[in-house]
């Protein structure tokens, strides 16, 4: 069901040029120079070997993980918005895990901290599954209410219980060196691109060869028709599809702790994930896809904290631009759709109907 | 001892009503939305640049032209959304989304444009509670209720109005009938998406109404991502309000009661960690919704209760 893919890079393509200019235009208005500012944030992601490894490709490992993970539940038509609250689960349970394994093996302690991150994602979004199959709660509104507790759970962790040893500042240890993922030297990178890719080309694999894949896609695309062909069992499908895209999101939190902070603290995600939905969106929820849209958008946010550096500008701003890619394709996707050409099973949510 | 009790009782509903002004105002915005077929996660983004505008026309002309300033950028934020969810019939949850993180980058780029990059502490011109001659002399009650800003009574008076609006008048009638079943409601002629686009446009005044109590009625300042969320509370509100009018006041207040908790837990003395209270509204906001959501799973149970919201919402 997906559209010609020349139809859907075009659209992509337009939705990013959109995004630029409405971020160019947004700034002269704001009385900074564009061609200096757009210039500053090229440089900051793409400017030196040292900002494509150690900003953008760093960047874009979570937004690429999460943002597998926010696809995985919209193929099977259902919304993860709180990709953000599991994603602090994983990091909590990552943080909590990484400084008690100090005499481990290396593969062990990584294995363990990464491990303790998706089930803590699986646990955090058990909560809006169980919510959605038992009493019929919309998971978009529990998903993203849970953003917010867990939120002020790491906000309790790094003040409380899991404050570092010295108790100056409100963070958590540094993970023990045999947890934390190995890089190349002299950059930040780290092995959680590797896990990224290979978590993509394994859930591409899923969604195309195997019969968990198509189940996904058939709910996704016909809730009803999948629950009365009486073959596939829709609920179940929905509920694992939401579990394993807590559990991406968890493993994401936990990458972050074992490769990047090595800390837990407040604010460890600048909103990963709502940018993980553009990510998702605009990949057309194609996991291949979204490792080039990861890197995308993990080049445009390390390219607004050298558009912060050099030239002033707020690094928020570009989340507007990443809202204008959301809206230029939703947009898109509704005009095709209305003028009849193949719709790639977005679907369009209104109101729900229960609450009529 | 007697005496503090009452003091205590008087602070309590007095931040009741105050915490809860601001999520009223958004409920009952969502609600006409919700009632004339739209759900508009955006109302968290349009409450965010209410506060901002609000902040920014204080700063400039005092409170009144920041609330002036803070409908209009309700409305804008939500006319953005209309134009796109309505005017194109996308889907109105990504819409919403992508608009609260538009409404999320623009305002933390104007503030700290307009402010300085380190966000100093703003100190507003606030909104004076005006008291009610006569009813404000009440004891215990008189000051929590009657003691007010302004614009709590106009939240309070909005319930009413909506009520009538809703229920009594052909406008009201077609906004529902839209809402309940659009190909139904414009064969009867009724200008659907004009109504949808409208009810939208005053759900984010309404939701910019929200912003400008929160700046200028309660905090004083503002602060990047101030509405943390109180958007997304104020649908829950709607849902455990059953969208009418006078359970929207009553959940909003429950929401109100809630937070204010913190007040009397603070001044009995228990030390508890303010994280917690943190939480509470999100965590209620999510009992509020299994309940409200259970009560309409049993009266309507079928066959295809499972996959039932999935296939209703895709229509």
């Amino acid at each position: 069901m997906s559209p010609p893919a020349g139809r859907a890079l075009f659209t992509g393509f337009v939705a990013v040029a959109i995004g630029f200019v409405v971020l160019a235009a947004g700034l002269s208005l704001g009385g900074y120079d564009p061609v200096l500012s757009l210039g500053a944030l090229w440089r900051g992601a793409f400017g030196s070997w040292y900002a494509l490894t150690s900003a953008t490709l760093v960047r874009a490992v979570p937004l690429i993980i999460l943002g597998l993970g926010v696809a995985l539940a919209f193929r099977a038509g259902v919304f993860n918005i709180g990709a953000d609250g599991q994603f602090y689960a994983g990091a909590i349970a990552a943080a909590w895990i990484g400084v008690r394994v100090a005499a481990w093996p290396s593969v062990a302690a990584i294995g363990a901290v990464l491990i303790a991150a998706v089930i803590a994602g699986m646990l955090w979004i058990a909560i809006p599954v169980l919510l959605k199959i038992r009493f019929g709660v919309l998971e978009v509104i529990s998903t993203l209410l849970l953003n917010f507790v867990a939120e002020a759970m790491v906000s309790y962790a790094v003040t409380g219980p899991m404050q570092e040893t010295k108790g100056i500042y409100p963070q958590s240890d540094a993970i023990a060196l045999v947890a934390r993922l190995p890089g190349p030297q002299g950059t930040r990178l780290h092995a959680g691109f590797l896990i990224a890719l290979f978590l993509a080309v394994l859930l591409w694999l899923l969604f195309t060869r195997t019969a968990w894949g198509f189940r996904l896609r058939a709910v996704g695309l016909g809730p009803l028709a999948a629950e009365v062909s009486g073959r596939i069992p829709t609920r179940r499908v929905v509920a694992m599809a939401l579990v394993w895209s807590g559990a991406l999101a968890g493993l994401g939190g936990g990458v972050e702790i074992s490769g990047v902070t090595y800390a837990l603290f407040q604010n460890l995600s600048p909103g990963y994930g709502f940018t993980a939905i553009a990510v998702a969106l605009l990949a057309r929820l194609h996991p291949l896809g979204v490792i080039l849209t990861g890197l995308l958008f993990g080049a445009l946010e390390a390219g607004a904290q050298g558009m912060q550096r050099e030239a002033g500008v707020p690094a928020v701003a570009v989340q507007v631009t990443e809202a204008v890619v959301i809206l230029v394709i939703v947009l898109a996707e509704a005009l095709t759709r209305r003028v009849g050409v193949g719709s790639w099973g977005l679907g369009n949510r209104r109101a729900p109907a229960e609450e009529r | 001892m007697e005496a503090d009790f009452g003091l205590l009782l008087t602070g309590f509903l007095a931040a009741t009503v105050r915490i809860s002004t601001p999520l009223l105002f958004a409920a009952t915005g969502e609600m006409l939305n919700e009632r004339a077929g739209v759900i508009n996660l955006g109302i968290e983004g349009a409450m965010l640049a209410g506060a901002l505008a609000s902040a920014i026309g204080a700063v400039a002309y005092g409170p009144w032209a920041g609330v002036l300033l803070a409908v209009m950028a309700g409305m804008a934020v939500a006319g953005l959304f209309s134009l796109v969810a309505i005017g194109a019939g996308a889907d109105q949850i990504i819409t919403g989304t992508a608009v609260t993180l538009a409404a999320v980058g623009l305002t933390g780029t104007i503030y700290r444009t307009a402010f300085g990059p380190g966000g100093p502490g703003l100190t507003l011109p606030t909104l004076p509670a005006v008291g009610i001659p006569g009813l404000s002399a009440i004891p215990v009650l008189g000051e929590a209720l009657f003691s007010q800003p302004v614009l709590t009574y106009l939240a309070w008076v909005l319930v009413p109005i909506s009520f009538w609006f809703l229920f009594r008048t052909w406008w009201g009638l077609a906004l529902r009938a839209g809402g309940e079943s659009a190909e139904a409601a414009r064969a009867s002629g009724v200008p659907v998406e004009r109504v949808q686009v409208l009810a939208t446009l005053v759900g984010g005044a309404m939701a910019g109404l929200a912003g400008a109590t929160l700046v200028l009625a309660q905090v004083g300042t503002f602060a990047e991502k101030m509405t943390a969320g109180r958007g997304f509370i104020a649908i829950a509100i709607v849902v455990l309000g059953r969208r009418h009018p006078v359970g929207v006041l009553l959940a909003a207040l429950l929401f109100g009661a809630a937070t204010a908790l913190q007040f009397v837990f603070q001044a009995m003395g228990l030390a508890l960690p303010y994280q917690l209270f943190l939480v509470l509204p999100y965590a209620l906001a999510l009992v509020a919704l299994a309940f409200a959501a259970r009560a309409r799973f049993t009266a309507r149970r079928s066959p295809l209760t499972a996959s039932r919201s999935d296939a209703s919402a895709r229509r």
